[in-house]
């Protein structure tokens, strides 16, 4: 049968240089991801380009799109969170299209690589906490200190607050990471049911229950592929909303 | 047909992938990192500084419009109901001043046809009363006349049977009583 792991290797393109003794390697994320970033550039570029008062349709998708994310960003950051749309926003089509690409028969999905999806939400945590200080000095600490609590719970609770502080990055990035890769590999294993149970003789009649369960399952990967973009731009938002209102 | 295939996949399975799960592979994570700061960089920088503007751009465009529309046509909807105010005051006088019109000469048409009836009634009056004494003239003419009649005849009668004649102011001063 199909190995479902495979799908996750890196293709060494070239490699471009070391940087002291780790050598920078192209793989086939690296395209991916700049790709992507190209795409996303072209759709909303081109999108805009009549600058119509009555929208074409790319333009209206891509009017939709910046609707979208700023009316996530409104509603859970506030209008003051807009000062971090262009973030949210990047981190939405670089994940959703990301996602979706990785959706096309024999590509690769990046955002199955917990590294990058770390690296995303290491962004978020980083801006969270940088921001937060810089706004609002030693204030910002008060975020782990929950107001009208007794003293003697104080500690307890402080304690709770940093460990669900700290724990953000990493529920973040694994969630978008696990999402993708589990539903990648029982997308595989699936798929790879069908030409196994083909070749098996008179099983090839139960053939088509693995194909029908493959297309189900593609199905909610194409959803689940948008929800874990929205997930990721929306828990950012809420996430801001601390950096820019830490009191409680 | 089977047999094949049932090699070619029970074969790889053991030697697979030596280089364990490929997310996991800690060898890859600077590269990765490196190229993923690249892009996501650049596409922060194209979105914040290029893209997001233009569609804001757009967006704020298509506000002001809508809005300076809407204002412009609250603007005409006042003219317009101003317009009406107008018209329908101007037509409440007309009706008025018609009205106004409309009375005074009917008035004025009675006064003349009383006028008229009147003056005619008068002169209809005056020939009565003239008629009245052409009537009473002839009449008293035609009553001289009868007692001439009948003094003439008194005198021819007499004179027949009498054979003598009566003097005329006799005959007349009988006829008088007579009549």
């Amino acid at each position: 049968m199909a190995d479902p792991i495979h799908q996750f290797e890196l293709k060494t393109i070239a490699t471009v240089g070391h940087i002291g003794n780790m050598p920078l390697v192209l793989t086939q994320s690296s395209v991916y991801m700049i790709g992507a970033v190209i795409a996303i550039t072209l759709f909303v570029l081109l999108g805009t380009s009549g600058r119509r008062l009555v929208p074409t349709r790319l333009q209206s998708m891509v009017e939709l799109s910046y609707e979208f994310v700023a009316g996530t960003v409104r509603s859970s950051a506030g209008t003051e969170g807009m000062k971090f749309f262009p973030l949210v926003f990047s981190l939405f089509m670089f994940i959703l299209i990301l996602n979706l690409v990785g959706m096309v028969p024999y590509s690769f999905t990046v955002t199955s690589h917990i590294i990058i999806t770390f690296a995303l939400a290491a962004i978020v945590i980083l801006t969270v906490i940088i921001y937060g200080f810089m706004a609002h000095g030693t204030h910002f600490l008060g975020l782990f200190v929950p107001s009208g609590v007794p003293a003697w719970l104080l500690p307890l609770m402080v304690a709770i607050e940093v460990i669900s502080f700290v724990s953000r990055p990493i529920s973040l990035s694994v969630r978008l990471f696990a999402n993708m890769l589990a539903g990648h590999i029982a997308l595989k294993i699936f798929a790879g049911f069908v030409p196994a149970l083909l070749a098996a003789g008179a099983w090839g009649l139960l053939a088509p229950l693995p194909l029908a369960l493959t297309i189900a399952l593609t199905a909610l990967e194409m959803l689940v592929a948008v929800l874990q973009a929205y997930v990721f731009a929306t828990l950012t938002s809420i996430y801001l909303n601390d950096a820019l209102h830490p009191g409680h | 047909m089977a047999q094949p295939v049932q090699t070619s996949t029970g074969a790889p399975a053991p030697g697979g992938h030596g280089g364990g799960f490929p997310p996991f592979d800690s060898h890859s994570f600077g590269s990765q990192l490196v190229f993923f700061a690249i892009a996501f960089g650049l596409l922060y920088v194209l979105m914040s500084r290029v893209a997001l503007p233009r569609v804001a751009g757009i967006l704020e465009a298509r506000h002001k419009t809508v809005e300076n529309d809407i204002e412009a046509a609250a603007k005409m909807k006042a003219e317009t109901d101003a317009a009406i105010a107008a018209y329908e005051k101007a037509l409440m006088e007309a009706k008025g001043r018609a009205q106004t019109i409309a009375g005074e000469t009917r008035d004025r048409l009675a006064a003349e046809t009383d006028a008229k009836r009147k003056a005619l009634e008068a002169d209809l009056a005056a020939k009565l009363t003239e008629a009245e004494k052409t009537i009473a003239a002839s009449k008293a003419a035609a009553m001289a006349n009868v007692s001439q009649i009948a003094g003439d005849a008194a005198e021819a009668i007499i004179k027949q049977v009498a054979g003598e004649s009566v003097p005329r102011a006799s005959i007349d001063a009988a006829v008088a009583k007579a009549v």
